[in-house]
C-alpha cells in the first residue's frame, strides 16, 4: 500500500510539474491520471498492490468531497439571498447535460450498445 | 469540572484532530443512513455529511476555516484519488477507444449543454455577473471548477460548493432523466453521470457497476479538459449576447 500511494504521489507530482511548465489551464492531478493512464498501457496493466490501493481510495471517493461542500456555510449568506437563480439553473442544467449527453451517445452507439449491459 | 471540560473544548478546537474526526464519523454515520434505506440515491452520503457536518459548526460556533484545518487531510486526497482513476480507466480501455468518436461528440454537446443552460438559466431569473460566472464550470470536477471560475470572474469558493450541490443533484435525480429517457446501457448512464456530475456521478457510478464508474471517469476527466479549454473562449461572448 505505502509503494502504491507514493506512487501515485509522484505522479500527481509530475502532473502538478507539468501543468505548470507548459501553462496547461488543467489541474495536476488530472494530467498525472492521462500520465499513470500511459503508463499503464505501456506496462499492460497496474500490480496487484496499486489495484487495491486505487479499489480503497476510489471506494470512498464520496467521504473525499465532504470537507469543500461543507464550505457552503461560508457562502450561506450569498446562498439564501440568491436560492431562485440558483436552485433553477442547478437542477434544471444537471438534467439537460445529463439528458443530452447520454441521448447522443445513444444515437451515435445504438447498434453496439447492446453489448453493454451483458458484460 | 466545567472548566476542566472548557479546557479539554478550547484544546480541542484549536487542534486538527476534531475537524480530521469529525469528519469521518459524520461520513460512516451516513453511510450507515444511506445503506439503512437500501442505498436510496436520495440519501446521499455527501449530502447527509454536509448537513451533520454544518449543523455540528453552527451549533458550537466553529469556523469554517477552524474545521478545514483539520478537514484538509481528507481534502487533500482528492489529488492521489483524481490520479488514481486511471486504474479503473485502464480496464475499460478496450471499450472506451472503440466508442472514443461517440464519446468525443457525446462529449461536446453534454458539456456545452449543461454549462450554458445553467448560465442561461440563471441570467433569466436575474443573477448577476458574478453569480452567474461562478454557476458555468459547475458540472467539472472541484480543482478545475474553481480555476475556471477565477478566470471567468467568479467567486472560486462559491463555485466549490456549487459543484458539490451539482454533484450531488446528479446523483440523486440521474436514475430519473435516465428513466425518462429510456438510457438502459450502463456505458452510456456512467458517461453521462460522470461528465453532468463529476466525481461525486463518478462514485455513484461505482456503486452501480465498475463500467459504469470507468465511463463516468472518463467522462469526468474530459468534461474537466475540455471546460478549462472552452469556456473562456466562448462565455464572454455569450455574456454579451445576454448582456448580463
Amino acid at each position: 500500500m505505502l509503494r502504491a500511494l507514493t506512487g501515485l504521489l509522484l505522479f500527481q507530482l509530475a502532473g502538478e510539474v507539468l501543468a505548470r511548465l507548459l501553462g496547461l489551464a488543467v489541474p495536476g492531478p488530472v494530467v498525472g491520471m492521462a500520465l499513470l493512464l500511459a503508463v499503464l498501457a505501456l506496462r499492460r496493466g497496474p500490480g496487484a498492490e496499486l489495484r487495491g490501493t486505487a479499489q480503497g481510495l476510489l471506494q470512498h471517493l464520496s467521504l473525499l468531497f465532504v470537507p469543500a461542500g461543507t464550505g457552503v456555510l461560508v457562502h450561506a449568506h450569498r446562498v439564501a439571498e440568491d436560492w431562485l437563480p440558483l436552485t433553477v439553473a442547478l437542477v434544471l442544467s444537471t438534467a439537460i447535460g445529463l439528458g443530452v449527453t447520454a441521448v447522443v451517445l445513444k444515437l451515435l452507439v445504438a447498434p453496439t450498445a447492446d453489448r453493454g449491459d451483458s458484460t | 469540572m466545567n472548566d476542566s471540560v472548557a479546557a479539554i473544548w478550547v484544546y480541542l478546537a484549536e487542534s486538527p484532530l476534531l475537524g480530521l474526526t469529525l469528519t469521518l464519523v459524520c461520513y460512516q454515520l451516513a453511510c450507515t443512513v444511506h445503506a439503512r434505506l437500501g442505498g436510496h440515491p436520495a440519501a446521499n452520503p455527501v449530502l447527509l455529511s454536509v448537513a451533520m457536518l454544518a449543523a455540528i459548526l453552527l451549533a458550537t460556533d466553529t469556523p469554517y476555516p477552524v474545521y478545514f484545518e483539520g478537514a484538509q487531510f481528507v481534502h487533500f486526497l482528492l489529488g492521489p484519488a483524481t490520479v488514481a482513476l486511471a486504474i479503473p480507466l485502464y480496464a475499460q480501455f478496450g471499450r472506451l477507444r472503440a466508442l472514443a468518436g461517440p464519446l468525443l461528440l457525446a462529449l461536446v454537446a453534454g458539456s456545452l449543454a449543461a454549462a450554458l443552460s445553467a448560465v442561461v438559466l440563471g441570467a433569466l431569473l436575474g443573477g448577476d455577473h458574478e453569480l452567474l460566472m461562478s454557476l458555468a464550470p459547475k458540472s467539472v470536477t472541484t480543482p478545475i471548477a474553481m480555476g475556471v471560475a477565477e478566470k471567468l470572474g467568479g467567486l472560486p469558493s462559491l463555485t466549490a460548493v456549487l459543484v458539490i450541490a451539482t454533484g450531488i443533484l446528479g446523483a440523486v435525480g440521474a436514475r430519473y432523466v435516465f428513466r425518462c429517457l429510456r438510457i438502459e446501457d450502463d456505458a452510456i448512464r456512467g458517461f453521462a453521470i460522470g461528465l453532468a456530475a463529476h466525481g461525486i456521478g463518478t462514485a455513484r457510478a461505482f456503486q452501480v457497476s465498475e463500467q459504469a464508474g470507468a465511463f463516468a471517469a472518463l467522462a469526468m476527466g474530459l468534461n474537466g479538459l475540455f471546460t478549462a479549454v472552452a469556456l473562456p473562449l466562448l462565455l464572454p461572448w455569450l455574456v454579451r449576447l445576454l448582456g448580463a
